[in-house]
């Protein structure tokens, strides 16, 4: 498990049968998926997982570039080319071993991972067929391991003697967990919340990411010696520096996520029926508000409702998947942009519409109507068009005049990103933040302006990805061991 | 898991707890408030620290019964265990040395109110503290307040202890009398915050109020907890759960806090009726004789 991947081994030849030619002209084997008007009732997971011969299939089609692109797009360097063969080979706990030298979480990121922006996007077979399932493949090995983990084989590294706390158990927190226990160092991870897992526990819902996968991800980074801490608000139940001169933790990774829910400043934003989707995805996912009454956290209720989220990422596809889920009787994404321009995941989104998703694309609320009672009764919207590009380099959505309508809507929910949560900053004395208030951390280090703290993910860079928090723990930890391996800053 | 090390009723429904917590209590500052979930299925709610002791490493609670997690909260005696306590969350009250400040506590809001008096007071303020609840039994934290102010004055609703009438009608006759008044802090429900508010600001004293609005995770994560100061979307976990009186909408708050009323009385009927077929079971002889044979 602790295995150090050494760089300059010899490349392995493949025992791939397939000549190179014929490998681009196998079709990419499908991921079997729960029907869709089935799974949109119920929130068992979508995708199902490919079959040992389907795995072994689709890593036939992997080319074995000379320079393979695939780990030169992946934020933390996954070894494709290596683990692919593996599977080739039929050896799956050897992929699992070798995925998780570069990745702790290879279940979570075979499952959420944007794979079109990194690996996949970057496979040599996109030019002449469809690029390589690598986040299939990913999430199949990690399954496979799952299922046949033997604890007992974990070696843990001999310890250093050094302590470092991590603030934040999501995907930036765990990964920098993980990579630092395996160099020996003692690692305690502090989370606010009652569950460990951050935004993978309280964000991504139940069908794309069950929470039984993460708790077992998180058990075996228990059985290789991470300490866990729940219900520790960092910066109110204990301050930084007090963790540093009292607890005596020689290093910090501040990985907090991105924290307070954006709302457009509209009126009407106060109606009951108008969530964040922080607040709407954390009533479901973490408490369970889609179980009431067996759970106490309650919803409103969405039986045959009108249900509109505003948004076009993978939150907001998160939370109108949800909703109909939750029974609403007809659910739609209201976007400001055009498909093209939506952050979302494109299986997301294809998995979405399958499920009667409608998007309304092109169009922004204007104002949220009362029903005289306090509840939402509705929405003024004003369709868009497309102008020149913003600093986002997407075309910018410029409103059409006159173009105003109402629609009638029982619930709302605002998918249009968050900003810093301030506790931490307001708490840590001389800790720089940027203009935004993010915390202000070196691009390659993750280094903070205080010595020995270092932070990543979402609460340095905004609202991003799993993969990029993860790739942002994996700097971090490799610049937490060489600080706490030389002494220098 | 943390664990009751006493729990006692100090009014008809409503009961203290003294829960270890060590790291809450040596962060806790008057004016913050704790997250509670009291077992796997149950729901994330705030709740008042009356106190805390950080040599003891505890924290006391107070909680009234109202809903289905207070009741059961109630039902906890010592020796049980809480299953998760975060805190402590919000930013403290503003203690400084204002001159006279007139504290308010309104039922279980005196709880809350009851750490800020004390800091007051130990800030050098003139303290007058007005409490109040429907009758005598529901005044609570009247001996820890005389302790702390220059001057307490007791108001009931029905008149069956201290002054018949509401708080804010001692608040007004100070105002009449013309008592030099600097600052009011105001805690209990929200109607009496709102006529303090109204009260106090035609007379241009600096108002503060302590607001209870739903929350889930108390960290300004999820935002369900937003409420409208002048106009602007503040969160009570992270900005408040203090503010200016003056400038919060009341009105908005009741009706966010409306949200989930049906929801939360069929919780709280099916746990009663949970609570009352226990009861039945418990009761059935031959229950009693395998319980007894047990032992």
């Amino acid at each position: 498990m602790s295995t150090p991947s050494t760089p300059k081994e010899p490349q392995k030849k493949s025992s791939n049968p397939i000549p190179n030619k014929e490998r681009a002209k196998m079709p990419r084997q499908h991921m079997p998926e729960a029907l869709p008007q089935i799974r949109n009732k119920q929130f068992t997971e979508v995708n199902l997982g490919y079959s040992e011969e389907l795995a072994r299939q689709e890593a036939l089609r992997c080319i074995e570039c000379a320079k393979p692109s695939c780990t030169k797009d992946c934020p933390v360097g996954v070894k494709v080319k290596e683990f692919v063969q593996l599977i080739v080979d039929g050896d799956f706990m050897g992929a699992a071993a070798k995925i998780r030298e570069d990745n702790v979480l290879p279940a979570i990121t075979g499952r959420v991972c944007p794979q079109e922006d990194h690996c996949e996007g970057a496979c040599l077979l996109c030019k002449t067929s469809e690029s390589l399932g690598i986040g299939y493949l990913e999430r199949f090995v990690a399954d496979y391991e799952q299922k046949h983990f033997d604890k007992t084989k974990i070696v843990r590294a001999p310890s250093t003697g050094k302590k470092v706390a991590i603030v934040g158990s999501g995907p930036s927190g765990l990964t920098a967990a993980g990579d630092l226990v395996q160099k020996g160092h003692q690692v305690h991870v502090f989370e606010a919340l009652h569950e460990i897992g951050g935004v993978l526990v309280y964000g991504i819902p139940e069908f794309r990411l069950p929470k039984q996968i993460i708790r077992e991800q998180v058990d075996i980074m228990r059985e290789m010696g991470v300490e866990f801490e729940t219900d520790v608000v960092v910066g109110r139940t204990v301050t930084i520096d007090e963790l540093m001169e009292e607890e005596g933790y020689d290093a910090v990774f501040i990985g907090t996520g991105a924290g307070l829910p954006q709302f457009m400043g509209i009126p009407g934003e106060h109606l009951n029926g108008v969530y964040s989707a922080n607040e709407f995805l954390t009533r479901i996912n973490l408490m369970h508000a889609y179980e009431f009454p067996k759970y106490d956290e309650p919803m409103v209720d969405f039986r045959g409702k009108n249900v509109a989220v505003i948004g076009g990422g993978n939150t907001a596809l998160d939370a109108i998947r949800s909703s109909l889920r939750l029974g609403a009787g007809h659910a739609f994404i209201l976007y400001r942009r055009s498909e093209a321009e939506m952050p979302a995941r494109i299986e997301e989104v294809k998995h979405a519409k399958e499920e009667g998703i409608e998007f309304q694309v092109l169009a922004a609320p204007l104002e949220f109507l009362d029903d005289g009672k306090g509840w939402l009764k509705g929405a003024r919207c004003q369709k868009m068009e497309l102008g020149e590009p913003d600093s986002s380099g997407r075309r910018r959505p410029v409103p059409i005049a006159g173009s105003e309508y109402e629609i009638p809507l029982a619930v709302a929910v605002m998918a249009i990103g968050t900003t810093a949560n301030p506790i931490i900053q307001t708490t840590t004395p001389g800790l720089a933040t940027t203009k935004k208030g993010y915390i202000q951390a070196d691009d390659t280090t993750q280094k903070t302006s205080r010595k020995g703290v270092f932070a990543g993910g979402d609460i340095v860079t905004g609202g991003a990805t799993v993969i990029l928090a993860m790739g942002a723990g994996r700097r971090a930890a490799k610049a937490i061991h060489d600080y706490l391996t030389n002494g220098e800053w | 898991m943390f664990k009751i090390v006493h729990a006692q009723f100090i009014a008809p429904g409503i009961k203290r707890f003294v829960i270890e917590a060590p790291r809450i209590a040596r962060k806790q500052r008057p004016g913050q408030f704790v997250i509670i979930r009291v077992n796997e299925t149950g729901e994330r709610i705030p709740l008042t620290i009356e106190k805390s002791d950080p040599e003891k490493g505890t924290v006391n609670i107070v909680v009234q019964s109202i809903g289905k997690t207070t009741n059961l909260l109630n039902s906890l005696e010592t020796g049980d265990s809480i299953l998760d306590i975060v805190g402590p969350l919000g930013k403290p009250s503003e203690i400084e040395n204002f001159g006279t400040v007139v504290v308010m506590g309104g039922g279980v809001g005196t709880a809350m109110a009851y750490p800020s008096a004390s800091a007051l007071k130990k800030a050098g303020n003139r303290v007058i503290t007005i409490i109040g609840g429907r009758n005598k039994d529901l005044v609570i934290l009247e001996k820890e307040m005389r302790e702390v102010s220059d001057t307490v004055f007791v108001t009931t609703d029905d008149g069956s202890y201290g002054d018949k009438g509401l708080v804010t009608d001692r608040l007004r006759q100070l105002i009449d009398n013309g008592t030099r008044i600097d600052e009011v802090l105001a805690v209990g429900p929200i109607p009496m915050m709102k006529a303090v508010a109204d009260m106090t600001r035609k007379e241009h004293i600096k108002t503060m109020v302590s607001l209870n609005p739903i929350m889930i995770d108390g960290t300004g994560m999820c935002g369900g907890c937003r409420v409208l100061v002048e106009g602007k979307s503040e969160f009570a976990c992270v900005d408040g759960p203090e503010f200016d009186a003056h400038r919060v909408d009341f009105a908005i708050l009741v009706q966010r806090n409306a949200m989930y009323r049906d929801a939360e009385k069929r919780s709280l009927e099916e746990y009663k009726h949970e609570v009352e077929k226990n009861k039945a079971t418990a009761a059935e002889p031959e229950v009693a004789c395998a319980l007894e044979g047990k032992k």
